[in-house]
């Protein structure tokens, strides 16, 4: 087995092998939950569903072996024109205690974009979600405040799906603003 | 300006406006609106190196009523632009403003739904400085263009 030198990207059957253990774990433990996975370029990416994404949170964060304590990365892609499911919400968590790295992909129907909120398991997804959903309009079931976190209240549609039109211009608002002189 | 001679006492003929805009062309009092990377050049234009000061614009006031020179330094975004009018609208007359970079003048590299593409779209500008971000050569070159501006301008008193 290769080692996996730091700064370089270490090659894929010992990142295979690495998380070889881990897989049998989260299998066991979360059984149907996961819907597929992959051993991605850096980390073991599972691919959930939506309405199940706090419940699997709370397993990966509590379970014993796992604990899943650290929310590294809450964000979503727009796979417009390229998949069938256009969103996918991406988490990116670790594990202080055991120094892993998880990545869980939920697939978002344009039809009902809705996630569960992790807000209740973890705090640092208040902002995350507040930036998806006024970045994306992908909804958080359970988050107690979906104001916009970045944008202005008058801000209309959603600026990062790849439908937003790249000269969309919106008009200025406040004082000073053409509207009102 | 003239100083006349050979009289019993010399004096000095001038225009009203003339005499203001020499005055106030010197004692520029600048309020920087620093909101991005712009800042750090402006400090190094300000600082002891190029020294804003050589050409009376050396006091920045902290606050917009005690200032006549307002320069937007930094990337202005749709939320931040009711700020800077505000801002604006709190500075006496006579006022000037700088757009000070590229970010400030037309949105610069940021062509997107957020960044005001221009800050003359919020507030009159006087003088556009270009640049990403400027030199210090050119924010005193602007300087010297607002000075001369100032100094032909008409002047209500």
């Amino acid at each position: 087995m290769k080692k996996a030198v730091r700064g370089h990207a270490p090659d894929a059957d010992a990142l295979k092998e690495r998380d070889q253990d881990l897989l049998q774990l989260l299998q066991s433990l979360l059984g149907d939950e996961i819907q597929s996975h992959r051993h991605g370029m850096d980390m073991l990416e599972l691919v959930i569903r939506p309405e199940s994404a706090s419940s699997v949170s709370r397993l990966l964060r509590d379970s014993e072996g796992l604990e899943f304590d650290y929310l590294m990365d809450q964000t979503a892609v727009d796979w417009l024109g390229r998949r069938e499911i256009r969103f996918e919400v991406v988490y990116h968590f670790y594990s202080t205690k055991h120094n892993r790295y998880l990545r869980c992909l939920a697939p978002v129907p344009e039809s009902r974009p809705e996630v569960s909120s992790l807000y209740e398991l973890y705090k640092a997804a208040d902002w995350y979600e507040r930036e998806i959903h006024e970045m994306y309009g992908i909804r958080f079931a359970g988050h107690h405040d979906m104001r916009k976190l970045l944008m202005y209240d008058g801000f209309k549609g959603y600026p990062l799906r790849k439908d937003y039109s790249m000269k969309g211009r919106q008009p200025l608002i406040g004082p000073g603003s053409r509207q009102e002189s | 300006m003239e100083v006349s001679q050979g009289m019993v006492e010399p004096f000095v003929t001038t225009k009203l406006d003339k005499i203001i805009g020499w005055g106030r062309k010197y004692s520029i009092f600048s309020y920087p609106f620093v909101t991005a990377c712009c800042g750090m050049e402006y400090m190094s234009a300000a600082c002891s190196r190029y020294d804003m000061d050589r050409f009376g614009a050396g006091l920045p006031r902290f606050s917009p009523r005690q200032s006549d020179v307002l320069l937007v330094v930094g990337t202005i975004n749709q939320k931040m632009a009711p700020v800077l009018r505000q801002v604006y609208d709190q500075m006496c007359e006579p006022r000037w403003v700088v757009a000070f970079g590229a970010c400030t003048v037309s949105g610069g590299p940021y062509n997107n739904y957020a960044v005001v593409q221009g800050i003359d779209q919020v507030v009159p500008v006087d003088i556009y400085i270009p640049g990403c971000p400027p030199h210090p050569e050119t924010v005193l070159d602007g300087l010297i263009k607002l000075q001369a501006k100032i100094q032909h301008q008409k002047h209500e008193v």
